[in-house]
């Protein structure tokens, strides 16, 4: 299996996409001539031509809500936000028209949109652009949300979300767009709403998406190298739909469970996977659920604090061994 | 209040205007054509005024009624001239716009009276009629929101290569959001048909037209700066609406450019019905009195038709009494059917769900107990 960068492997799905169905049309800013602000992009304007691959001025709610009225109309539009923090500036469009359309047609409407782009903290941007709105946009029945954390994730993920017919959030991360993965080379498909098992274990659950899956893992290796504590990794990948069976799963064969989670801890991904853990898998958990979170504080730029700010391999490896 | 570009016309004065209804696209309307366009506007108006009296029962609609009664030339005159390409999407004054692109009054009564027959299966309520299949693509509820979708409805016809447009409504209190700002760029940017129609009533909810925005000839004009061709007209004559819509039609057909239209007009009623202050309030009674009186688009394009030899007192009575009967069978319609089932709530939020494809059954969508 070649191993190629995150950023190639989405590169690689738009690719297959764009030459599988006419209907595809990736959009967004820089995403063209410039080659895509983090190169995801890189040669497919040159490859596919403007009607396939266009730049849209700094507009974000017109380019949006552009993008909504199309696949409204049956187009596919694939379309970037340079950071996810900027959907701020189209949050209208993308609540209100992508996200309830279909709902206040009576059905008669579906909004085959995928709107993608990063969404992470840790590149000491300031707060503006570190938010990880997965767990704004999850909130929002009508949305579909995903967080892949690897290469392999992303392009089967992306392809899925391209081909779905109801709107899909899809949170990439800068900080992961230069990293390697094994990707195959055959065509294959991630359905979403299918968490994926990054390491088993039989000690502890650590639950997570995104980058802190990576986290979870590094600190897995921590837990079993140095305390002899063999953590379970689940990766949610698909925030909603959520593997509800997956995680119960987990809880059921480990007993206890840390969630790591970028989100800041209010109305988190993470807190919605309790309530759901407790609700349904209460008497199989042997200690209280434990959160690893962002700090609960806008995302600072110092450097080296904002480093503390995210969650962090020792901060999961401490609260591992609190429960002890 | 009149936009400021727009000449005073009176009910006597039009009637002996001919410069309107001898544009070609007028000339070629037939004596029966023009009874049409009566009878849709006749019944646009019906159907809210039983709507009215049914919202006002306090039984069987919740929520706002945003009434287009006065405005009923607009959507009348505009729709009646687009093809099987062209596409229609307005904001939350949009009863008039679904009658006149083809939905029936039933579905449209139902969907006010929350029932499963309305037309989103009472889902969406008075702002949100859809009718895709009409090339109606709604009926929204955030002030300037649509402009957006309408600019990417017409992209998407383009996309397709199809010689089409799509007509985006909005009214004057739209004109300064941002997204409309955006879009104008965007559509004048990428030449895309669409064309932007803000139908000026003069009030945005209570804050008046000299109240809410700056501008220096007329609100169509501020497209001026976005390289887009603009122009004012008046709503009141069905013949003008029709003839400089065309020519925006047409500009959009052939040379795949946007276009800004301000169609003068005004609302009798409330901004939704709820709306104590309408009266007398931010604006006198007196004012409300001289539109009816003096530039209804119905009684002047009533007098037309007379003056034209078409339309006599008889026929216009039978036009009346056949709206009326059918709003009020629209109503007893509403009224018998069925509410939607508890378990509707869930359906029709997520394509992949309700067909029941692998997609929609993997994973938790939902996340009630």
């Amino acid at each position: 299996m070649a191993l190629i960068e995150y950023r190639e492997a989405l590169n690689q799905a738009f690719a297959e996409e764009i030459e599988r169905d006419p209907n595809v049309v990736l959009l967004g800013e820089e995403v063209a001539e410039y080659d895509g602000a983090y190169k995801v992009t890189r040669g497919l304007w040159k490859k596919y031509g403007s009607k396939r691959v266009a730049d849209t001025p700094i507009s974000e709610a017109a380019f949006i809500g552009m993008g909504v009225g199309a696949a409204m109309l049956g187009v596919r539009p694939v379309m970037e936000l340079m950071f996810w923090s900027f959907c701020t500036v189209a949050y209208d469009q993308i609540v209100n028209n992508a996200g309830q359309i279909r709902y206040m047609s009576g059905g008669l409407i579906n909004c085959p949109i995928v709107l993608r782009g990063p969404a992470n903290g840790g590149t000491n941007v300031g707060a503006t652009h570190s938010h990880t709105p997965e767990n704004w946009l999850a909130a929002i029945p009508g949305l579909k949300v995903v967080c892949p954390a690897t290469a392999y994730d992303a392009k089967g993920l992306m392809k899925t979300a391209i081909r779905d017919n109801d709107p899909v959030m899809f949170m990439e991360n800068t900080t992961l767009y230069g990293e390697k993965w094994e990707v195959p080379e055959e065509e294959y498909l991630i359905p979403l709403g299918k968490a994926d098992i990054k390491r088993e274990g039989s000690d502890i659950s650590l639950i997570a998406h995104g980058r802190s899956a990576l986290i979870a893992l590094k600190a897995a290796e921590v837990l079993a190298s140095e305390h002899n504590i063999n953590a379970e990794v689940l990766d949610l990948r698909s925030i909603r739909p959520l593997d509800e069976e997956a995680i119960l799963n987990t809880v059921r064969k480990t007993h206890r469970v840390v969630l790591v989670d970028e989100n800041k801890p209010f109305c988190a991904v993470s807190a919605q996977v309790t309530t759901l853990i407790q609700e349904k898998a209460f008497d199989d958990l042997d200690a209280p659920i434990h959160r690893v979170c962002s700090l609960d504080a806008p995302q600072i730029y110092s450097p080296e604090l904002e480093k503390l700010q995210l969650p962090t391999v020792e901060r999961v490896v401490q609260k591992v061994l609190s429960m002890a | 209040m009149t936009a400021p570009c727009a000449p005073d016309k009176t009910m006597e004065t039009l009637a002996e205007t001919p410069t309107f209804a001898d544009a070609e696209i007028n000339r070629k309307l037939s004596a029966d054509d023009k009874l049409d366009l009566l009878r849709e506007m006749v019944r646009i108006r019906q159907f809210e005024m039983v709507a009215l009296s049914n919202f006002q029962k306090g039984i069987h609609m919740g929520g706002f009624l945003h009434l287009y009664i006065g405005q009923e030339s607009v959507a009348t005159g505009t729709i009646s001239l687009l093809g099987d390409n062209d596409h229609v999407i307005t904001a939350y004054r949009n009863h008039g716009h679904a009658l006149a692109c083809g939905m029936s009054m039933n579905e449209c009564m139902a969907e006010l009276f929350g029932k499963a027959t309305g037309c989103s299966k009472g889902k969406g309520g008075s702002m949100h009629f859809f009718a895709p299949d009409k090339n109606y693509w709604g009926g929204h509820g955030i002030v300037g929101g649509q402009t957006p979708l309408g600019l990417g409805i017409a992209y998407g016809v383009k996309y397709k290569g199809l010689k089409g447009c799509c007509l985006c409504y909005m009214g004057d209190g739209a004109v300064n959001q941002g997204a409309f700002h955006e879009s104008q760029n965007l559509a004048s940017l990428w030449d895309i048909p669409v064309i932007y129609i803000i139908e000026n009533n003069g009030y945005s909810m209570g804050t008046s037209l000299s109240r809410s925005s700056a501008y220096k000839k007329c609100l169509a004009a501020r497209a001026e700066a976005y390289n887009i061709e603009w122009d004012v007209i008046n709503g009141e004559d069905l013949y003008e609406v029709r003839a400089k819509t065309q020519i925006a039609i047409d500009r959009a057909h052939n040379e795949s450019r946007p276009t800004v239209l301000e169609i003068d007009t005004y609302r009798y009623y409330g901004h939704s019905v709820s709306d104590a202050k309408h009266k007398g309030g931010y604006r006198d009674e007196e004012e409300i009195e001289r539109y009816k009186r003096d530039h209804d688009p119905i009684q002047l394009w009533k007098n037309r038709l007379t003056t034209e030899g078409i339309l006599t007192d008889e026929i216009f009575q039978k036009i009346e009494s056949e709206a009326k009967q059918e709003a009020r069978a629209a109503a007893k319609f509403a009224e018998e059917s069925p509410l939607p089932e508890p378990a509707d709530i869930f359906s029709d939020v997520y394509y992949e769900v309700d067909k029941d494809t692998e997609a929609g059954r993997t994973g938790r969508h939902f996340f009630n107990d």
